[in-house]
């Protein structure tokens, strides 16, 4: 593991631990959210037929680098009637509740920030800190416009880790493990293998599953959508009402805080519905380092996988983004109170019985 | 509860509509036309900058008379004896040296109806567009090709002359009126 790595290598705990928890800010979030910026308004900008940032670089391959610069170089304004202390602290305690569920989140069979055996609801209570920052924000504001935000998000996010959580249930009961590392064994081999195809036992109830498990992971599919506030979800940042949102009075680094936040919020989700249904790390055709026999091989291609796997997923939200209209407020109660929930109950039951069967 | 069940299908399967629409608009080229690079051709008779061609202009004052908005200023200085102006390439002679064209396209609301009236067809509309300016006064343009210098010798010249011309008369109009005084 990464952490005995550097334990041996700098003879410090200390260091050690600080190093290993950086490694996925530095070599993962950001160039991710570098990209994932980029390919969201490449993919807004193709899908309406128009060419995205054009400009910086080839292509605009540089645009993002160059509004961090800017953002980086902007004046960071707080505004007189402002709550300053807790208008610092939101941006921080956003990044920090989507960045401590990295810790949980398999990157390979070999990196892991911590193996905990309650991985997955870990990552789902450290999440809820997202809500305090972006209430704490919408209020600190001191303005109308962040407060509705807030306080939509807020109901949104609370609202919508039911279904989440039912479906986890589902998934746990179906697996008998919370643990992130041994669910992504578990689905190990070849993709017939992955928990949307029932599971690694073959047997009747891994046919009659499989219906099951479609319907379970639309359903998380769809509420962590509505968990990280994108469309058709976003009425929380809605630009065309609400200016955009909770972070409406943010300007500088604490405004990137929130966007670099958003973004590693977006691919957290993708991986745990990669790693719950889709094998997480696991490559589907199983692996060339097996096939050559280089043991270093296959964690870098864990790691491939599993990053592809979680930027198709950020893909399909872009996609739905630019397909989708945005839903009322109760439209987004009713889907989430009397279709989700529901359904997610029943689905959980049935799972059950087969299982037990 | 069949309506239940109808709302998931309906929801669902039109997203799938949705989504198939967009994802084709993904591989359909863009109709982006990349302007400073790329620009669109204009249609023939478009109106933008006008240009007059000094060589040209015979200082009629026509453009100025017939413009809406009056941004055309054309102030002329009549030619003395002996100054050659040159002709217009439709062959009229010139006569006027123009020491003041200026236009104003700050004004100008491009309508074309200068360019008409005009003997020599020297004001015309051009196909620049992109002539943006910081200050107002930069879009006044100077058309003339006189130095300021040139201008300020040609009024003088002007008014050396008719001042001659003038003293020469009076000259004339007091020698007859002299003249038979002496006889009487
Ligand atoms: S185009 Fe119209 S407004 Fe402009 S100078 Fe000519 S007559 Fe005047
Ligand atoms: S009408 Fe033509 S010739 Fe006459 S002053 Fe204007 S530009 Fe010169």
């Amino acid at each position: 593991m990464i952490y005995e790595f550097f334990n041996n290598l700098f003879g410090s705990e200390i260091i050690a631990g600080f190093i290993a928890a950086s490694l996925p800010l530095l070599i993962f979030i950001l160039p991710f959210a570098l990209i994932a910026v980029l390919l969201e308004r490449k993919v807004a900008g193709h899908m309406q037929d128009r060419l995205g940032p054009m400009r910086v670089g080839y292509h605009g391959i540089l645009q993002t680098v160059a509004d961090i610069i800017k953002l980086l170089q902007k004046e960071d304004i707080i505004a007189r009637d402002n709550d300053k202390l807790l208008f610092n602290i939101a941006p921080i305690l956003v990044f920090a509740g989507s960045y401590a569920a990295f810790a949980a989140i398999p990157f390979t069979s070999a990196y892991i920030g911590a193996n905990i055996d309650l991985g997955i609801f870990y990552i789902i209570a450290v999440t809820g800190l997202v809500v305090a920052g972006i209430l704490m924000a919408g209020w600190a504001s001191n303005n109308k416009y962040s407060l509705l935000g807030a306080m939509r998000s807020a109901a949104q996010i609370v609202s919508y880790e039911i279904p989440t959580i039912l479906v986890v249930l589902t998934l746990v009961m179906f697996t008998g493990t919370t643990n992130l590392m041994t669910l992504s064994e578990n689905q190990t081999a070849l993709f017939w293998n992955w928990n949307i195809f029932g599971g690694p036992e073959l047997s009747l109830a891994k046919f009659l599953l499989i219906p099951f498990m479609i319907i379970a992971f639309l359903i998380i599919y769809i509420s962590t959508l509505a968990e990280v506030n994108r469309t058709p979800f976003d009425i929380p940042e809605a630009e065309s009402e609400l200016v955009s949102g909770y972070h409406t009075e943010y300007s500088g680094m604490k405004f990137a805080m929130f966007f670099l936040a958003e973004y590693a919020n977006m691919f957290a989700v993708s991986a745990i519905v990669s790693a719950l249904f889709f094998g997480g790390y696991h490559s589907p055709f199983g692996y060339l380092g097996n096939t050559l026999d280089i043991q270093w091989l296959i964690p870098v291609e864990q790691f491939f996988w599993f990053t592809f796997k979680g930027v198709f997923f950020v893909f399909v939200q872009m996609w739905l983004r630019w397909t989708l209209p945005r839903l009322r407020v109760d439209q987004l109660m009713t889907a989430s109170w009397k279709y989700l929930i529901p359904i997610a109950f029943v689905n959980l039951l049935i799972v059950g019985i087969i299982t037990l069967i | 509860m069949k309506e239940y069940f109808n709302n998931i299908f309906t929801a669902l399967y039109t997203i799938f509509v949705g989504m198939k629409i967009t994802f084709r608009h993904l591989f359909i080229p863009a109709v982006t036309i990349q302007y400073p690079d790329v620009k669109l051709k204009l249609p023939e008779r478009e109106r933008n900058r006008l240009y007059v061609n000094m060589d040209d202009c015979i200082g009629c004052d026509q453009c100025s008379r017939a413009c809406p908005v009056s941004c055309i200023e054309i102030e002329t200085v009549k030619s003395i004896p002996g100054e050659d102006l040159g002709k217009t390439s439709n062959g009229k002679k010139k006569v006027l040296w123009v020491t003041k064209f200026n236009i104003d396209f700050a004004k100008c609301c491009y309508c074309q109806l200068c360019v008409f009236p005009c003997p020599t067809e020297c004001i015309y509309m051009t196909d620049v567009y992109e002539f943006s300016e910081y200050e107002r006064e930069n879009l006044i343009y100077d058309f003339v090709t006189l130095t300021p210098e040139e201008r300020e010798q040609k009024k003088l010249n002007y008014e050396k002359f008719m001042a001659e011309k003038a003293a020469a008369d009076a000259a004339a109009k007091q020698a007859p009126k002299e003249e038979p005084k002496k006889e009487s």
